[in-house]
């Protein structure tokens, strides 16, 4: 008689635990052939809030590690998404046999590991590239740095929802910013599992807080919030109105991808120097030169 | 002659007394020291479109007025949509036959020229923009006018350096751009607004503010002598309705705004449905940071730069003063006596400290802030001072005794009022400090260099002077966090917001 596999409740990464959402829905995701796979957390608003809270709790001690401890997670995180590739792929293809799909899901997982080692590299190096000392008319000392903004909300893309999440939260962290993020909609399950990637990499917990559930519940949350301090992601025409009409009440950042215009996220151009930019403020300082 | 006295009992100046006092008050008057260069006003100023000089659609004008005498300077021509349309048409056109096109060392040549002749003019544009705003002639002729003259020749050398702004991106040009700037730095502002823009290649049209047009339309005159093509710059004047119509026409790629929050927000709201980039210089409550170890009559100096200057029309004012406990009752006494011997008055005399409140809306608002204040229960300081019969003026205030949540610690007064509260370790210092939905500017004073690094990085504010305070170059990238807007002004960093990656 063969065994009856035993399968994972799915449970969303919030503060370095594994939690429910706090509304106990759930909605049922199905596999490639439609057969029932698991039921995911359909979270809330309250669970936004909550990890909002977990978020800009563990915000200042993450931007306080060093750039080059901050580089080594991300490469820590590279590090477990390659160990972990062949699991990665099987949620992502979600028991397809396809070849195409097997092999589309395959490149997604390897150019996610990718992502992050790129971004990885960066964590000790924009600040070099985008801060600098200015000749100012007068005896002073004068430099611009970069600083992370604080709590970033990601609103991740269907296409791609591996990738796509990851080329989202990889330049906001990589500063010291924490992120909320909300992932695919119609593909959630990849999100669980980097949730257990995240838990095992040295990320500390609350640095990342995966939400799975419906965009309509979340995003208006998300424009709102005002402990958000960018929101960036992929968003139809109206979640873009809505985001940015909720941005002005907290003159909020928002770099907004169009859902209706197709994002290449394997392309040299989905990583950059210029994402990293999106979520910092730059700083000016003034000091007299004298004696 | 002076007499020098010590509170009640002649002591010798020691640590921990407070110091000789100079009286000045009844022995001696000042004579007028008035500035007499010649403004070169016109009566009536016309809308600048298309490299023109045009009258607006409407026919209609309001008038300019001086806020030190409430004389009308000028009358000045109100645009209105039609108007602001013909002006982005003209921009979008220069855009596409020449400014776009033109190579960056061209352009270069433009705005150096600009420079040069603003620098030619220069103290007869300080003094229209005393008249115009009411600020004291020293600021605007050592100030204003020589800081707008350097932000274009800064900007015009790179505008054939550009490969070099965004480090391996190539960047272009935005195309047209819509600018809203304020009244306390009206030319001061259009040097800001115009110089990257047009650095990088963009084509503007530019609304300044309705109490204060008049710098930014003889800026156009030397716009026109420059020979800068026509529609690159267009300059339409007016109210709140002419600036909506700048920030809401369909052709700028993005618009840029300078002033209040409140606005700010407003024109978010408006623009919530497009695509235009934006960068927001919004408002602030800066807090100024005193130390016990810190150099007191230096910080004191500072102290009074950071509220007083240019009457508290600053957005990044230093308008919160955090005093470290021990040393409070000094500086206060100190403040104090400095605050005696600051000399308001007429903006045209060479001598003047404080001059006029920019507008009679702005008196009342900063009047019915100060009485919220005592009605709060803070504790107010005004020096004594014969304040003009006519014109618009408020001495200097400092209020004692502030608590977090009084109004006039919270709400931006944009006028010569200081709030003044203690703290007592450098964690609550941090904390007071950035207990604000503001994010502009803050102030350090201390004498241990590490307490400065680590303050400055702690501080939730884009630009910190340390030891010093009211500092502005045109290298030294200026704007905010939080609500105090996001995009920055001057520097490498100030024209990324010009700029779209290719």
């Amino acid at each position: 008689m063969s065994r009856l596999p035993i399968t994972k409740t799915p449970k969303v990464y919030v503060g370095g635990a594994f939690i429910r959402s706090e509304s106990a829905r759930v909605f049922p995701i199905r596999d490639a052939v439609g057969h029932f796979f698991a039921n995911i957390p359909q979270c809330t608003r309250k669970d936004l809030r909550n990890a909002v809270e977990a978020a800009a709790k563990a915000g200042p001690g993450w931007a306080k590690r060093t750039a080059y401890n901050r580089g080594q997670i991300l490469y820590r995180l590279g590090e477990m998404l390659e160990a972990r590739a062949a699991e990665m792929i099987e949620a992502l293809a979600m028991g397809a046999s396809s070849p195409r799909i097997r092999a589309a899901a395959a490149r997604e997982v390897t150019a996610t590991v990718d992502r992050l080692i790129y971004y990885a590299g960066w964590a000790d190096k924009y600040e070099q590239v985008l801060g600098n000392v200015n000749p100012v008319a007068a005896p002073y000392f004068n430099f611009t740095v970069t600083e992370p903004m604080g709590v970033i909300g990601v609103i991740a893309p269907d296409a791609a929802p591996l990738l796509g999440l990851v080329s989202l939260l990889a330049p906001a962290i990589v500063s010291g910013n924490t992120v909320v993020a909300l992932a695919s909609e119609s593909q959630p399950y990849a999100a669980i599992l980097l949730g257990e990637m995240l838990a095992t990499s040295d990320l500390p917990g609350g640095v990342v807080n995966l939400l799975t559930g419906f965009r309509k519940e979340i995003v208006p949350t998300f424009a709102t919030h005002t402990h958000l301090r960018a929101v960036s992601g992929v968003a139809t025409a109206d979640e873009r109105k809505a985001l940015k009409l909720g941005a002005a009440e907290s003159v909020k950042r928002t770099h907004l991808l169009k859902a209706e215009e197709k994002t290449d996220w394997f392309a040299d151009r989905a990583q950059s120097l210029e994402a990293i930019h999106d979520t910092l403020e730059f700083k000016t300082t003034w000091h007299p030169i004298g004696a | 002659m002076p007499t020098l006295a010590a509170g009640k009992k002649q002591t010798p100046r020691r640590q921990g007394r407070p110091a000789p006092e100079l009286i000045f008050g009844d022995l001696w008057t000042y004579d007028p020291a008035p500035e007499t260069a010649d403004p070169k006003l016109k009566k009536r100023y016309e809308l600048f479109i298309n490299g023109r000089f045009v009258a607006p659609k409407s026919g209609k004008y309001f008038s300019s007025i001086n806020p030190a005498n409430e004389q009308k300077l000028a009358e000045i021509a109100l645009a209105d949509r039609a108007d602001v349309d013909a002006a982005y048409r003209a921009a979008k056109k220069a855009y596409d036959t020449t400014w776009g096109k033109m190579p960056g060392a061209e352009r270069a040549k433009y705005l150096f020229r600009i420079a040069r002749l603003l620098q030619d003019r220069a103290r007869e544009f300080a003094v229209a923009e005393t008249m115009d705003g009411g600020k004291p002639i020293k600021e605007s002729r050592d100030f204003d006018v020589p800081m707008a003259a350097a932000h274009f020749f800064y900007h015009a050398g790179w505008a054939d350096k550009l490969d070099y702004v965004a480090p391996g991106r190539r960047i272009a040009p935005l195309g047209v751009v819509g600018q809203v700037i304020p009244w306390n730095f009206p030319l001061l502002m259009c040097a800001w607004k115009l110089a990257p823009a047009l650095a990088m290649g963009n084509c503007v049209v530019l609304k300044p503010a309705e109490t204060t047009s008049i710098t930014a339309l003889k800026l156009a005159e030397i716009i026109q002598d420059a020979g800068l093509p026509p529609g690159v710059v267009n300059i339409v004047t007016g109210a709140g309705e002419t600036g909506a119509a700048v920030m809401g026409h369909p052709i700028p790629a993005k618009v840029a705004f300078t002033g209040s929050t409140e606005v700010g927000k407003i024109i978010m709201r408006s623009l919530a449905g497009t695509d235009k980039k934006m960068t927001m210089e919004l408002g602030g409550k800066a807090a100024n940071i005193i130390f016990d170890d810190a150099p007191l009559d230096q910080a004191v100096e500072g102290i009074i730069n950071g509220i007083f200057f240019n009457q508290g029309h600053v957005c990044c004012a230093g308008s919160r003063l955090l005093v470290h406990e021990p040393v409070a009752d000094r500086v206060i006494a100190k403040l104090k006596q400095r605050m005696k011997v600051l000399r308001v008055g007429d903006p045209l005399d060479k001598n003047t400290d404080v001059g006029a409140i920019n507008s009679k809306e702005q008196l009342a608002r900063i009047t019915a802030l100060v009485k919220s204040g005592v009605k709060e229960g803070a504790e107010m300081f005004q020096p004594a001072c014969t304040l003009p019969a006519k014109g618009w003026y408020f001495p200097p205030t400092i209020f004692s005794g502030v608590s977090m949540s009084h109004r006039i610690a919270r709400e931006e007064i944009f006028g010569p009022v200081l709030s003044i509260l203690t703290f007592r370790t450098p964690e609550e210092a941090v904390e007071k400090a950035n207990n604000t939905a503001y994010g502009l500017s803050a102030g350090v004073w201390t004498d241990k260099g590490s307490r400065i690094l680590k303050m400055s990085t702690e501080l939730k504010a884009g630009v910190v002077w340390a030891n010093t305070y009211n500092k502005f170059d045109p290298t030294s990238p200026f704007g905010g966090y939080k609500e105090s807007g996001f995009g920055r002004e001057g520097g490498r960093q100030g024209l990324l917001d010009y700029c779209r990656l290719v």
